[in-house]
């Protein structure tokens, strides 16, 4: 297993606000990993800068065999990294067909067609809605599109931010058992929760990030019976 | 008024209507990808005039080739502007854009003064002559004008939805970020969305000239802002909406000049964009501004 992603040290800022305290982590070919912590503990800005919206003004993020700490966005996608942006940011005012085919973007017109069939037999939902503009959607609905779209790009690692926030409890479980069988098929998974009872229960790792700063790491299991994660983060 | 003024004033109508839908689309186009009202789109159509002015009366081309080389030079002095001028602002408040637009509308006006001198340029009519359907008189101008709008507005839309890139177009105009989690270039989808304003301009400037064969200085600042008012009166971002505006702000025009009132046409057509402002601030086919969940 090799490894896809390394953050070092990094540190991001909005204005004079340090917001992302010098954080370090990987991920493994392979892997859910997640970031758990509470609202504002850094963890969407972790995701942005990985992806590009956001710049490090310190330390080196490596994907696969280069650093993208300095490359744009769009370029960061074509290298095999996608992001399920927090609040899903499908296009509605774009049909689902239409959004699947930005999800493809970066790739070559001829495989578009085997993706988007690949991504209505995972979600069957969007092929009855295929022509919809996606504005019509339920928020379920979108939730699914978002990672269908991200999905067409093809990604080597692809970027969860808060995929079960403001769903009902049935699609939230429903989201999870999708994130699953994306890990059985190969994906390799980088989560962030607010959810933590949920995301621990399908990681590999996990760490806590606190105002900006990770405060411990281990397995999934580990994190999940350890009494002062337990305490904070599961309710418990 | 009879039937027969009354359907000559609206060919009329539709031939400035064409001109200035054209150059709605233009506003509208770039209002819907980077939120800037583009005052210097209209000072385009008048450098365009001046590409085809000159061709033909300096270099003797042939009007076709006249008009291609104007659409040309409209075409990269769009990108340019946004090269320059716009890019440099792309996280800067809308406002300092907005004064910007400004800025270069005024440069590309004195600039002009400067270089072609400060009155009006005429020239002979590109396209001369008309025929008669019934006791109607049509102009081929108008015939020419309006066909060839229609083509280039068909050509957009067809490009807007069907194209890989004019589906970028509409998810930047959407949501810049998200667009660039696609792997959607900004750079390169906003320069092309001036680019093809631009063209669209300079295509309108072509038929302005078949209409009003004369060009000065001045010529865009009054014909790009009918044209803005006519994309705010279609609903600005909407590309079918700027077409609308034009053909309604142009055909306005023609009824108020048919009923002997050319003095107000003017007058007119800004009474109409603060009726608009004041009951349907959207436009006619205006979007709702989506709330972001």
């Amino acid at each position: 297993m090799g490894r896809i992603l390394t953050v070092d040290d990094i540190n991001v800022y909005y204005g004079s606000i340090h917001a992302i305290k010098g954080i370090s982590f990987y991920v493994d070919e392979g892997e859910i990993v997640t970031l758990i912590g509470a609202n504002g503990a850094g963890k969407s800005t972790t995701l942005n800068t990985i992806s590009g919206l956001l710049r490090s003004k310190t330390g080196d993020i490596h994907f696969l065999d280069e650093s993208i700490a300095k490359a744009s966005a769009h370029s960061i996608v074509s290298k095999g990294l996608s992001m399920v942006p927090e609040g899903r940011r499908i296009f509605l005012r774009l049909t689902v067909e239409e959004n699947l085919e930005m999800g493809a973007y970066t790739r070559p017109k001829s495989e578009i067609k085997e993706s988007m069939d690949q991504a209505f037999e995972l979600f069957p939902r969007l092929l009855e809605r295929r022509k919809q503009i996606a504005g019509t959607l339920s928020g379920g609905e979108q939730q699914m599109l978002a990672m269908a779209r991200a999905m067409m790009a093809h990604p080597k690692l692809i970027m969860l931010d808060e995929p079960s926030m403001g769903l009902a409890p049935i699609f939230v479980d429903h989201i999870f058992d999708i994130i699953k069988s994306l890990h059985k098929n190969g994906a390799t998974i980088l989560l962030v929760e607010q959810n933590a009872q949920a995301a621990l229960s399908v990681a590999s790792r996990a760490y806590v990030l606190e105002t900006g700063s990770i405060v411990k790491t281990g397995s999934g299991k580990e994190l999940m019976n350890d009494p002062v994660i337990k305490k904070a983060y599961l309710g418990a | 008024m009879d039937f027969y003024t009354l359907i000559a004033q609206i060919i009329n109508g539709l031939q400035t209507g064409s001109v200035y839908a054209l150059v709605a689309l233009g506003y509208s186009m770039v209002y819907g990808i980077i939120m800037l009202l583009n005052f210097a789109h209209g000072d385009i159509i008048m450098v365009g005039a001046y590409v085809v002015y000159y061709s033909i009366a300096s270099f003797a081309l042939p009007p076709l080739l006249a008009v291609i080389l104007a659409v040309i030079m409209c075409t990269i002095l769009g990108v340019a502007i946004e090269k320059v001028a716009y890019t440099p602002l792309r996280s800067a408040p809308r406002l300092s854009l907005l004064i910007t637009a400004i800025g270069i509308s005024f440069l590309l006006e004195n600039g002009a003064q400067l270089l072609f001198g400060a009155d009006q340029k005429s020239m002979s009519p590109m396209v001369k002559g008309g025929f008669s359907m019934g006791s109607v008189g049509i102009s081929y101008a108008a015939v020419v004008t309006i066909v060839v709008s229609v083509i280039a507005m068909t050509a957009l839309t067809i490009l807007v939805n069907k194209t890989k890139m004019g589906k970028a177009m509409r998810a930047v105009s959407e949501d810049m970020g998200a667009a660039q989690l696609m792997g959607i270039s900004l750079n390169r989808t906003i320069s092309f969305t001036f680019a093809i304003g631009s063209a669209l301009a300079g295509i309108g400037s072509a038929l302005y000239l078949c209409a009003y064969p004369q060009s000065s200085p001045t010529m865009g600042s009054m014909l790009g802002i009918k044209a803005f008012v006519a994309a705010v009166l279609g609903g600005i971002g909407s590309i079918p909406g700027a077409m609308i505006g034009g053909f309604a702000i142009g055909i306005l025009e023609a009824l108020v000049a048919a009923a002997h009132l050319s003095m107000w046409k003017d007058a007119v057509v800004f009474f109409v964009l603060i009726i608009v402002l004041l009951f349907k601030p959207t436009g006619i086919l205006g979007k709702k501004i989506q709330e972001k969940v």
